[in-house]
């Protein structure tokens, strides 16, 4: 049986070469993500900014006019719809005061549920999620709080572990990885809620997982030639872990892709947002952090470590010293 | 480091048997367990978002406990001043603010008056700072101020009792397994799986039940009472079938009887058979309700719940067995609910509901079936993936994926862990993630050979230098998991724990195990050329 390679032996794409290219793309795209986060802003859900949220399914798909006048007719408050992928379920958004007493929103519930079953017989509500400002306020700021604390600690990990080169490159790219993921969120206003912030996480994981591995094999290269320019060496090392790369890539993209098509409505925007952060990971890998270091000055000739030939037998999986 | 010495090959074996093991209640439905007579080892729970019920997150509202605090010490300092060694004459007590303050009308018992204060107080928490501060003011002026670790000390007492009486509550309405939590200083977290409509719920738990007898001010002024003024000594309270059409009615301050002194609390019906909450007192609450309905025969008695008039009744005759009957206007569901709320006590703090997620079982039932699904299919397609390009090397791989999926869930058993719907989008991306550490393996391995090594030299390089990747990479993920783990809201948790526990058991199978597979292999094939 002959095995599949998806990436051909002794594979040699000259990635640094066209790395002003791809830092003129990436900055344009970052650029372009901040843009529509501030102009579109998020679709936050009501994990985030407070109120209801009822999902309802109904028998086939409705007309979401009548969906929305038929709850605008009750007086009580806005409504927003959304359809989940599947178009007979419908999330229905709606604010709630902040005083309110926990029977006015269940009367909210109430009435709504009794006015959408008298125009839609044979309609089911599958959730109801209430979060009150306070709550909502604070889930915001554990969010944030949690993304910023992972982004700078993993940094601060590689930087110790390593030159100050590798925290900063890191540091560059995951930032750019998460305004990345943000600015798909901001284009395609999915609603962004509480597994969002853990899609946004794992992407981080991802991403540094990737990184690490690539900066891996560049300080293993940079030990073991030592003569050999930066370019051509962060070229080999790009190369030589190719294989992983996309080995890695697509059996991710195969786990993400059946969550995605098989896992429900309820974790699709958790699925979409992570196999753009398995993308756009594999990306600033290559054309983000190790392009960076080229431009952060890191130089085999300045890394005084001792070669590995000076401890040929040692197994090294703890950190060294 | 290819030579695995037999201990080495069993302990492994016994650790991955064991994780296996742990896994296998969880896939066994609770009742055909517990005829098994293992319904008593541990398994996986499956999340609200799974099982569907309510998530009902219950906050205290301080602002009202530090009232009742203030109005407490007020009752006491009053109290204490009136004990005759001598008595000390005390004037314009105020509670605004949250502190107390008062004027001690004898200059010179004003250091008396302090002594006094000052034994009412009492040390708190571990500072050995004191609940309450006591400050003389103009030297005539004594003044009363809550410390933040009195408050805080007040706030913890009262949660505790407070998530009693939730407890309470929540049995009596004959819920199964109910999950309620401290969170915080001031919150509880009540789960009750398999709810369909919480309002019910909420209605029960959201009120703080306290009964409260009081006599109707029959002197007040039926118009300063609809605007809301009422004479010295009295109160206006709402009650919807107030005289005249009046929603409001005047009643003394003073309560002669409160809901504590009830022993039991049950729904029945009166005469006219309209349900009502019959009550009996302690033999202590029987003999005041005895006294109280001696003195007052014709006149009405206000029944108070929660600062509202429920019915306010003639005393008929006295009612000298200790048992009444509270009327107001109740269905058999309300009647019940309240019944309920009077036997498991009141709550010491008011609690209000700030969040609230309900998934109804069916979704949670169509989750489980798509996560399932979504599982299944992504083994399948990682192994047949790994397969194709790999080969042997893929098929150790695959055990080690499949192995990892059941060492997972038997550790998250074993941790008595709740598999949420983000928990199995974790577990979904561990398997994909969990091969990484075998193709970064098995990438080292071909280009050891093709660098010219012998397959066992390569494979020993391959796993030497991936180990250290593995390694580094591994950590800097469990950072972004541990950080998910520790600031993430209950949802995020469950998918961190199932992140964290699927980065620690994949090293284990991914490197331990697999190499175990291909070094035995090697020892007894000794292969001249590798095919990976």
């Amino acid at each position: 049986m002959r095995l599949l390679k998806l990436v051909p032996d002794n594979t040699n794409i000259g990635f640094v070469r066209i790395r002003f290219v791809a830092f003129v793309i990436t900055a344009l795209l970052t650029v372009a993500a901040i843009a529509l986060v501030a102009t579109r802003g998020l679709n936050l859900g009501v994990d985030f900014v407070g109120g209801l949220m009822i999902e309802a399914q109904f028998p086939e798909a409705p007309p979401l006019d009548k969906v929305r006048g038929t709850i605008d007719g009750l007086g009580v408050g806005s409504s927003s719809l959304q359809q989940f992928g599947d178009p007979r379920t419908v999330s229905i958004r709606l604010p709630v005061e902040e005083s309110a007493d926990p029977g006015a929103t269940n009367a909210i519930v109430g009435k709504v549920s009794t006015a959408l079953k008298q125009q839609f017989p044979g309609i089911r509500f599958t959730r109801t999620d209430t979060v009150s400002g306070k709550v909502s306020g604070e889930l915001i700021q554990n969010g944030v709080l949690a993304v910023v604390l992972a982004v700078l600690g993993i940094a601060i990990f590689s930087w110790l572990r390593y030159e100050w080169q590798f925290g900063v490159s890191t540091f560059v790219a995951i930032v750019h990885d998460v305004l990345m993921t943000l600015g798909f969120f901001a284009l395609t206003q999915l609603e962004f809620d509480l597994n969002i912030v853990a899609a946004v996480l794992t992407i981080i994981g991802y991403s540094i997982n990737d990184k690490m591995v690539i900066d891996d094999r560049i300080r293993e290269n940079m030990r073991k030639f030592r003569q050999m320019d930066m370019k051509s060496l962060i070229d080999l090392s790009v190369n030589e872990t190719l294989p992983r790369t996309v080995m890695t890539s697509v059996t991710v993209f195969l786990a993400l892709g059946a969550l995605l098509l098989f896992g429900g409505h309820v974790l699709r925007g958790f699925s979409a947002a992570m196999l753009l952060g398995v993308v756009v990971g594999t990306y600033s890998s290559i054309y983000v952090s190790s392009s960076l270091l080229i431009s952060l000055g890191l130089e085999p000739q300045r890394f005084d470590r001792k070669p590995e030939t000076d401890r040929p037998n040692a197994e090294r999986v703890g950190p060294k010293t | 480091m290819l030579d695995f010495p037999r201990w080495k090959v069993l302990s492994i074996v016994i650790a991955l048997s064991i994780g296996v093991l742990l896994s296998i209640p969880s896939f066994i439905p609770e009742s055909t367990a517990a005829r098994l007579g293992i319904g008593a080892l541990p398994r996986i729970n499956l999340g609200l978002d799974l099982s569907g019920g309510s998530h009902l997150m219950l906050e205290a509202d301080t602002s009202d406990l530090a009232r009742s605090n203030v109005e407490r010490m007020e009752e006491s300092v009053r109290a204490a001043m009136r004990r005759n060694d001598p008595p000390i004459a005390i004037g314009d007590i105020s509670t605004t603010g949250g502190r107390l303050s008062f004027f001690v009308r004898d200059g010179a018992q004003l250091d008396a008056a302090v002594e006094r204060v000052r034994t009412l107080t009492q040390p708190s928490g571990m500072s050995g700072q004191r609940d309450w501060d006591v400050q003389v003011v103009d030297s005539t002026r004594i003044v009363l101020t809550p410390t933040d670790a009195g408050l805080a000390q007040e706030t913890d007492s009262a949660m505790q009792v407070a998530i009693e009486v939730v407890r309470k509550r929540i049995d009596e309405m004959g819920t199964r397994e109910p999950n309620i939590v401290r969170q915080g200083a001031e919150r509880i977290l009540v789960q009750v799986p398999g709810l369909q409509d919480p309002a019910a719920l909420k209605a029960l738990i959201g009120r703080t039940a306290k009964l409260e007898f009081k006599l109707v001010d029959l002197t007040a002024d039926p118009a300063a009472v609809a605007q809301g003024r009422a004479p010295v000594g009295s109160e206006v309270l709402p009650y919807p079938d107030g005289p005249g059409g009046v929603p409001m009615i005047a009643v003394k301050r003073r309560a002669m009887l409160s809901g504590d002194e009830l022993v039991d609390a049950k729904l029945s019906y009166n005469q006219n058979n309209e349900p009502v909450v019959s009550i009996t007192f302690n033999s202590e609450g029987g003999r005041k309700f005895a006294r109280v309905t001696q003195e007052n025969v014709g006149k009405p008695f206000a029944m108070i719940l929660d600062g509202k008039v429920l019915s306010a009744p003639n005393i008929n005759e006295p009612i000298l067995g200790g048992q009444a009957q509270i009327s107001g206007r109740f269905t058999t569901d309300t009647a019940n609910q309240l019944a309920i709320a009077l036997r498991s006590g009141k709550l010491p703090v008011a609690l209000k509901v700030v969040e609230e997620r309900t998934v109804g079982p069916e979704l949670g039932a169509d989750s489980i079936r798509a996560g399932t699904l979504a599982s299944v299919i992504a083994v399948v397609a990682v192994v047949l993936f790994m397969l194709v390009s790999y080969g042997r090397f893929g098929v150790y791989a695959n055990f080690a994926v499949i192995l990892n999926v059941f060492v997972i869930l038997g550790v998250m058993a074993l941790l008595n862990g709740t598999l949420t719907l983000p928990g199995i989008a974790g577990f979904v991306l561990t398997i994909g993630t969990a091969v990484d550490a075998n193709v970064l393996i098995n990438e080292r391995i071909r280009e050891e050979l093709r660098r010219g090594r012998t397959p066992t030299q390569a494979v020993e390089h391959g796993y030497k230098e991936a180990s250290r990747t593995i390694f580094e990479a591994n950590v800097t993920h469990a950072i972004a998991g541990g950080i998910m783990f520790v600031l993430g809201s209950a949802q995020v948790k469950g998918f961190a724990v199932v992140l964290l526990i699927g980065i620690a058991t994949s090293v284990f199978t991914a490197v331990v195990f697999t190499r175990m597979l291909v070094s035995l292999w090697l020892r007894r094939a000794r292969p001249a050329t590798l095919h990976i």
